[in-house]
C-alpha cells in the first residue's frame, strides 16, 4: 500500500511534502512554521501564541468572521498550536475542498489583517488559556518539569506569562510575524487524496513568491533546579519525572524509543503493571519520549493521592532504574506487534499521517515511509536495545511535585 | 460495504458493517448496562464491574488479559456511560478470532475479591483526580439536580464513599442480571469475516445464561434551577447547564444536533462569537447527547470568575434570542457542512464508524450507512430547527456554577 513521497523545495525555501493516500476520501495539511515561543523575548512570554491567535482574525479580503465562516463552510476540522519550535495549523477536510482552503490559509500567512481593534480580544483569549492552566494540575506539572529540566529556551510553555500577554502590543506582534512567519523554515505537508502535480502548482502560485526572511538565533540559557515541589491545592500529588535521552533524529532514537516503549506502552508494560494494576496506586501513569530541537529527554507521569505519593514516585523510579538492567524478548515482541498495528492504522487516518510527514521532514530532512519504519521496528533486537541502555542508563532525574505536601527524594538518586 | 447480521439463541445480538477494502477490524461488545441501571447502595458498579473485566477470568489472569491483548497489538479499551458499557478493540484482520474470544471471555470475568479490593483504589484515584479537574464535579452536580428523581441522575463513577462501601457480592449480582446476552450486541467493522465472526461468538456466548431484566426509560421532566457551589481554590468559574431535547428515537434529534452546532460549536457558532471570540470566556459549547426515552442539550462555559455572571446574562440572551427568531439559512447551511465533513473524517476508520453503526442497532434497531446518516442531517430545514426549539427551549434549563465565588446574580 505504499506510495511515494512527493517533496518540492520552492525558490524561497518552503518545503512541500506530500503522501497521497487515494484509498481516502480526505486530506490533511499541517503547516510548521518557524515561529515557536522559542523566539518570544524573555519579556514578553506568549507573543507567539498572541500572534497565533491575532492571525486568525481576518486576512486577506475577508474580515474575522468571514475568515473563519469561509473554512467552517468547506467543513475544515482546525487546529492551530504553539510549541516551543513551531507554531503549526493544521485542517482535515474532505479532499475537494483542499484547494479553497490553502487558498485560505495563504491569506493568513501572507495577508493577516492583525486587526488593532481586536488586540485587547486576542489578549484576552489568551489570558483565559493561561488561567486554564492553573485549574488543570496534570498539565501544569508537566510545564513546570520541562521548564525546569530543559536550558532555556527549549523548556518553554506556549501559554506564556501574565506579564508578557498583558505588556504585549500590536507592534511587537507585527514584528514577531515578519520575522518568523516566512517560507524558508515552513513545511507545509498534506496526506491523503489530491493530485500531486495540481498540489505543487498550486501552492506555488499561492506561496512561492512569499519573501524569505532571515531568522532569529536562539541564546541558550540554564535549566532549572533538578529537585522541586510545587505547592497545589489538590487531593492528589502530580509527579513529573524527566531524565536525558536521545533526541529524534538521533541513529540510536529507535533503541530509547523501544526501551521506553517497554516500559510504558500497552497495559502490560511495567509502568502501568508495576504502579496501577499490581498496586493500584494511581489512574494515570506514562512515560514517553520527548525531543525539542535537538534536545531529547524521557518524561514521566503519574497523580495520585497526596498519601500514596511517596510509594508511586519510590516504585516509578525503581523501574526507571531497573530499566537499565534491560528488555526481554517476551516485551519487546509485544511492543513490536503493537507498533505494527499502529503503523497500518495510520494509514486509515490522513491527520496522522500528515502529522508524522511533517515531523520527519523537520527532524531528518526526509520523510520515513511505512516500509522504512517497519524495517527498523524489525531490526530492533533485545541485544541492541540492551546496548543501547548499558550506555545511556536512565539517571540524571528531574523530578517536580505538584500537590498539598513535597515528597522524599529516594535514596538512589538523591 | 456490506451490513449483516445475526442473533444467537439466547439473544445475544451480531452486527456487523463489513468492508474489503480496511486494512484493520474494529470489534465491541455493547453491553446496555450503564450508571442509569443502578440503584443510590450501587453507584458507581457500572463503571467499576467495567475495570474489573479486565482483571480476569476462570482461565486468565489480569496479567494474562493484558498480555495477550497487547501480543496481537492490539489497540483497546472500555468505557462507561450512563447507559452503555462498551469494550472495544481495534485489532489487524487475522486477529478478528482471538480478539473476539478474548472479548468474549473478559465479558465473564471471576470477580475476585482480592482483585475488587485492589482495583477499588484505582477507581477512587479515578474520582479523585476528576475531583482535581475542572469543572470540579459540575457535571455531576447537574445532572441530579435536573433529573431528580429520574433514573439518569446518578453520577458514572458513583462517590467515594459509594465505591469504599461495595461490597462484591453486589458487583456480582449486578453483572448477573445486567450482563444477560440480550443486553450485549457485538459490533465488527472494517475488515470483518462474519461467518468466522458468527461461528466465534457462537463458541465464546452462546452458554451464556438469559436472565430477564428491564430498563424503565421515562421522559424527563422540564425542569429549571440555579445552584452556585464555592471552591475557593479554582481559577476559573465553571458553569453547567442541562435542558431536555430530542431522545435517541426522536426524529427530531438532527434537527437538535445541528441547532446544537449554530448555537455552541467550539467554533464559529453564536456562542463564539459571543463568548470565545471576544475572549469573555475561555470556552462554551453547547452538545446534543440521546437517551432512552430522553435527551440532554448540555452548555457548557468557564471563564474569569469576575466576568461569570455577566457571561451567564449573555448565554441567556443567545438562547432567548434564537427562541424567538430561529436559524437563519446561511447558519444551518454551514452547521450542515460542518456536521457531514465531520461524519465523513470519522467514519474513514473503523475505529470511528464502530459506535456509530452499534449506537444506531442498539438504540433504534437499524443499520444506517454513511449517505443516510448525511441525507438525515442535510434534509433538515429552519422550520424543523424552529419546531425542537418549541418543543425543548434552550432556556428552560438547570444551571449549576462551580469557582471561586460564593455567589453569583440570577440572569434576568
Amino acid at each position: 500500500m505504499t506510495e511515494p513521497v512527493h517533496i518540492h523545495t520552492y525558490d524561497n525555501g518552503l518545503v512541500l511534502v506530500a503522501e497521497p493516500m487515494d484509498w481516502l476520501e480526505s486530506a490533511a495539511f499541517c503547516f510548521l512554521l518557524p515561529a515557536g515561543c522559542a523566539y518570544e523575548p524573555a519579556e514578553r512570554a506568549g507573543l507567539g501564541a498572541m500572534t497565533c491567535e491575532m492571525t486568525q482574525r481576518g486576512a486577506g479580503e475577508r474580515d474575522s468572521r468571514e475568515f473563519i465562516q469561509a473554512l467552517e463552510n468547506l467543513g475544515v476540522e482546525r487546529g492551530e498550536s504553539v510549541s516551543v519550535s513551531h507554531t503549526s495549523y493544521s485542517g482535515a477536510l474532505l479532499s475537494d475542498n483542499l484547494a479553497a482552503t490553502l487558498e485560505i490559509y495563504s491569506d493568513l500567512l501572507r495577508r493577516p489583517l492583525l486587526p488593532g481593534d481586536q488586540l485587547d480580544a486576542g489578549r484576552q483569549v489568551a489570558l483565559q488559556e493561561l488561567r486554564a492552566v492553573e485549574d488543570d494540575p496534570g498539565h501544569k506539572v508537566m510545564i513546570e518539569l520541562r521548564q525546569r529540566f530543559y536550558p532555556s529556551p527549549w523548556g518553554r510553555a506556549s501559554q506564556g506569562s501574565l506579564d508578557g500577554l498583558e505588556a504585549t502590543s500590536m507592534d511587537e506582534i507585527g514584528e514577531f510575524f515578519q520575522q518568523n512567519y516566512r517560507p524558508n523554515g515552513t513545511i507545509l505537508s498534506v496526506a491523503g487524496r489530491f493530485d500531486w502535480s495540481e498540489l505543487q502548482q498550486h501552492v506555488g502560485r499561492l506561496l512561492g513568491d512569499w519573501q524569505a526572511a532571515q531568522g532569529q538565533e536562539i541564546v541558550e540559557g540554564p535549566a532549572g533546579p533538578r529537585i522541586e515541589h510545587v505547592p497545589y491545592e489538590s487531593n492528589q500529588t502530580q509527579i513529573g519525572i524527566a531524565f536525558p535521552s536521545v533526541p529524534f533524529a538521533h541513529k540510536d532514537y529507535f533503541q530509547s524509543w523501544g526501551a521506553v516503549g517497554v516500559l510504558s506502552s500497552g497495559s502490560s508494560s511495567r509502568l502501568f503493571t508495576e504502579v496501577r494494576e499490581k498496586r493500584g496506586l494511581c489512574y494515570s501513569v506514562y512515560g514517553t519520549n520527548h525531543t525539542v530541537g535537538k534536545l531529547g529527554s524521557v518524561i514521566c507521569y503519574a497523580g495520585t493521592s497526596a498519601d500514596r505519593a511517596q510509594e508511586t514516585l519510590d516504585v516509578m523510579i525503581g523501574e526507571l532504574i531497573r530499566l537499565a538492567d534491560g528488555v526481554e524478548e517476551e516485551e519487546l515482541g509485544r511492543l513490536k506487534a503493537r507498533i505494527k498495528s499502529a503503523l497500518i492504522m495510520q494509514q486509515e487516518s490522513s491527520g496522522s499521517r500528515s502529522a508524522s510527514i511533517a515531523r520527519d521532514w523537520y527532524h531528518l530532512g526526509r520523510v520515513r515511509s511505512f516500509d522504512e519504519i517497519s524495517r527498523l521496528v524489525d531490526e530492533l533486537t533485545c541485544d541492541t536495545i540492551n546496548a543501547y541502555l548499558a550506555e545511556h542508563p536512565p539517571a540524571d532525574f528531574t523530578i517536580v511535585t505538584l500537590g498539598p505536601s513535597a515528597l522524599e527524594i529516594p535514596r538512589e538518586i538523591s | 460495504m456490506k451490513f449483516r447480521e445475526h442473533r444467537l439463541d439466547n439473544g445475544l445480538s451480531i452486527v456487523a458493517e463489513c468492508n474489503d477494502r480496511a486494512v484493520s477490524t474494529s470489534l465491541g461488545f455493547f453491553v446496555t448496562a450503564g450508571a442509569r441501571d443502578e440503584s443510590d447502595e450501587v453507584s458507581g458498579v457500572s463503571h467499576f464491574l467495567e475495570h474489573m473485566a479486565f482483571k480476569g477470568t476462570p482461565t486468565r489472569t489480569a496479567d494474562d488479559v493484558n498480555r495477550q491483548f497487547d501480543e496481537m497489538g492490539a489497540h483497546y479499551n472500555a468505557q462507561t456511560s450512563e447507559e452503555s458499557t462498551i469494550y472495544f478493540a481495534s485489532v489487524l484482520p487475522e486477529h478478528q478470532g482471538e480478539a473476539v474470544e478474548l472479548l468474549g471471555d473478559i465479558l465473564r470475568p471471576s470477580l475476585r475479591e482480592q482483585d475488587f479490593d485492589t482495583e477499588k483504589k484505582v477507581i477512587v484515584e479515578e474520582i479523585r483526580m476528576y475531583d482535581d479537574q475542572p469543572p470540579f464535579g459540575a457535571f455531576e452536580r447537574c445532572m441530579a439536580a435536573h433529573y431528580g428523581d429520574h433514573p439518569l441522575h446518578r453520577g458514572i463513577l458513583g462517590t467515594v464513599e459509594s465505591i469504599t462501601d461495595l461490597k462484591v457480592e453486589a458487583m456480582r449480582a449486578y453483572f448477573a442480571e445486567r450482563y444477560s446476552p440480550q443486553n450485549i450486541f457485538l459490533v465488527a467493522t472494517g475488515k470483518v469475516d462474519f461467518e468466522a465472526l458468527t461461528g466465534d461468538a457462537e463458541r465464546s456466548c452462546g452458554e451464556w445464561p438469559v436472565v430477564s431484566t428491564q430498563r424503565l426509560t421515562p421522559r424527563a421532566a422540564p425542569h429549571q434551577s440555579f445552584q452556585c457551589v464555592q471552591k475557593s481554590e479554582a481559577t476559573q468559574q465553571y458553569l453547567i447547564q442541562i435542558a431536555n431535547a430530542p431522545a435517541s428515537t426522536d426524529a427530531d434529534r438532527f434537527a437538535a444536533k445541528l441547532l446544537s452546532v449554530i448555537v455552541g460549536d467550539d467554533s464559529g457558532s453564536r456562542l463564539y462569537w459571543e463568548l470565545v471570540d471576544t475572549g469573555l470566556a475561555e470556552h462554551a459549547s453547547v452538545y446534543h447527547y440521546e437517551f432512552e426515552g430522553t435527551g440532554a442539550v448540555l452548555t457548557y462555559m468557564s471563564c474569569e470568575p469576575d466576568a461569570a455572571a455577566d457571561n451567564m446574562q449573555r448565554l441567556l440572551d443567545v438562547q432567548r434570542r434564537v427562541e424567538q427568531e430561529g436559524v437563519s439559512e446561511t447558519e444551518l447551511a454551514q452547521a450542515k457542512s460542518k456536521v457531514c465533513s465531520r461524519i465523513v473524517l470519522r467514519s474513514e476508520r473503523p475505529s470511528g464508524r464502530l459506535f456509530r453503526v452499534g449506537a444506531n442497532w442498539i438504540s433504534r434497531g437499524v443499520y444506517r450507512p454513511v449517505r443516510d446518516e448525511l441525507e438525515s442531517f442535510n434534509s433538515i430545514t429552519a422550520a424543523d430547527v424552529a419546531a425542537v426549539l418549541e418543543k425543548f427551549p434552550l432556556s428552560v434549563c438547570t444551571t449549576l456554577a462551580v469557582g471561586p465565588l460564593s455567589e453569583m446574580a440570577e440572569p434576568k
